[in-house]
């Protein structure tokens, strides 16, 4: 059995060197919907897809965080990038895949991948 | 329907989060001998009014605004009766609520429990702000995971961190693997 004792390693590793996360205006904020329209439509896989890659990177200046419904049901899996200074960007039908390009292109590029938003999906319909 | 009972399970505690509870319990229980698979959630939310609590089983009924209907319970019910199991909840404003699912270990219709390392993963390092107990148990083995142990020991180091999210997936994944010995439920 793993025991808890690791902990004692990884606390003494990062002693002094912790660089918590500063809630101030550099930071981007990625929101994924976890409520049950969320979660039934996959949202689990693609919260922890986009965790670890920003996490792997050591990106400090994005926190990937979670809410409830946002009252778009149909478009779950949904996760909203919410960068300082920018617009917020609505992707819908999330898929872990789809999430990757999402971090690759914009997270870590600054492009918006226009294809994956809520406008593109809705002019689609039309 | 959600595919998994780990995704009702996070579904639920989800619910808990929203309750504002600052400690979250889930227990996961398999007995060949008894031929059940029971699963706990209880937290010390807010709780439900007798007036909620006699509705939270209807799909019909949400506490939300952004849509009209609230099929997380309703859901995981369906989920358990299917096997010819057992649902209750129980619930005191100001104190809690207890969520109990009795699925039959060996119905054709029980879905998998699929990934609880996931769960509660996703569950403690998106919410810092929370405590969390949780314990898998199978024909007497056993393991815990107590997120204020873990606090214990970090100090201030934040559960959320890199280091310690990837110690935790490994804990969770090598303790469970040792519970199941073989075949996963």
């Amino acid at each position: 059995m793993k025991s808890l004792e690791e902990l004692r390693a990884i606390r003494e590793k990062m002693q002094g060197k912790v660089g918590f996360r500063s809630e101030d205006a550099t930071q981007t904020r990625v929101v994924v919907g976890m409520a049950t329209c969320g979660i039934a439509s996959g949202a689990r896989p693609v919260l922890t897809a986009l965790a670890d890659a920003v996490q792997e990177e050591g990106l400090n200046n994005i926190n990937v965080t979670q809410t409830g419904c946002i009252g778009l049901c149909q478009y779950e899996p949904i996760v909203e990038v919410m960068e300082p200074g920018r617009e917020k960007v609505t992707y819908v039908k999330m898929t872990p895949e789809k999430a990757m390009e999402v971090f690759r292109l914009h997270l870590k590029g600054g492009q918006v991948v226009t294809k994956y938003t809520l406008a593109a999906e809705q002019l689609g319909k039309e | 329907m959600l595919p998994e009972i780990s995704l009702h399970i996070l579904d639920v505690a989800e619910n808990s989060v929203r309750a504002g509870a600052t400690l979250v319990r889930i227990e996961v229980l398999a007995d060949t001998a008894e031929n059940t698979l029971s699963v706990t959630i209880a937290d010390n939310g807010c709780g439900m009014s007798e007036e909620q609590l006699a509705k939270v089983e209807d799909p019909f009924f949400t506490t939300r605004n952004t849509r009209k209907v609230g099929l997380g319970i309703p859901f995981f019910k369906q989920a358990a009766l299917a096997t010819g199991g057992s649902f209750s909840i129980r619930s005191k404003e100001g104190e809690g609520t207890v969520t109990k699912a009795v699925f039959v270990l060996d119905s054709i219709d029980r879905m998998p429990l699929g990934d609880m390392t996931a769960t509660i993963h996703t569950l403690v390092t998106c919410h810092e702000e929370m405590d969390l107990y949780y314990r898998y148990a199978r024909d007497g083995r056993a393991f815990t995971l107590d997120t204020r142990e873990m606090r214990e020991i970090l100090g201030n180091v934040p559960l959320s961190s890199p280091e310690v999210s990837r110690f935790l997936k490994e804990y969770l994944d090598e303790n469970r693997r040792e519970v199941d010995s073989g075949s996963a439920l």
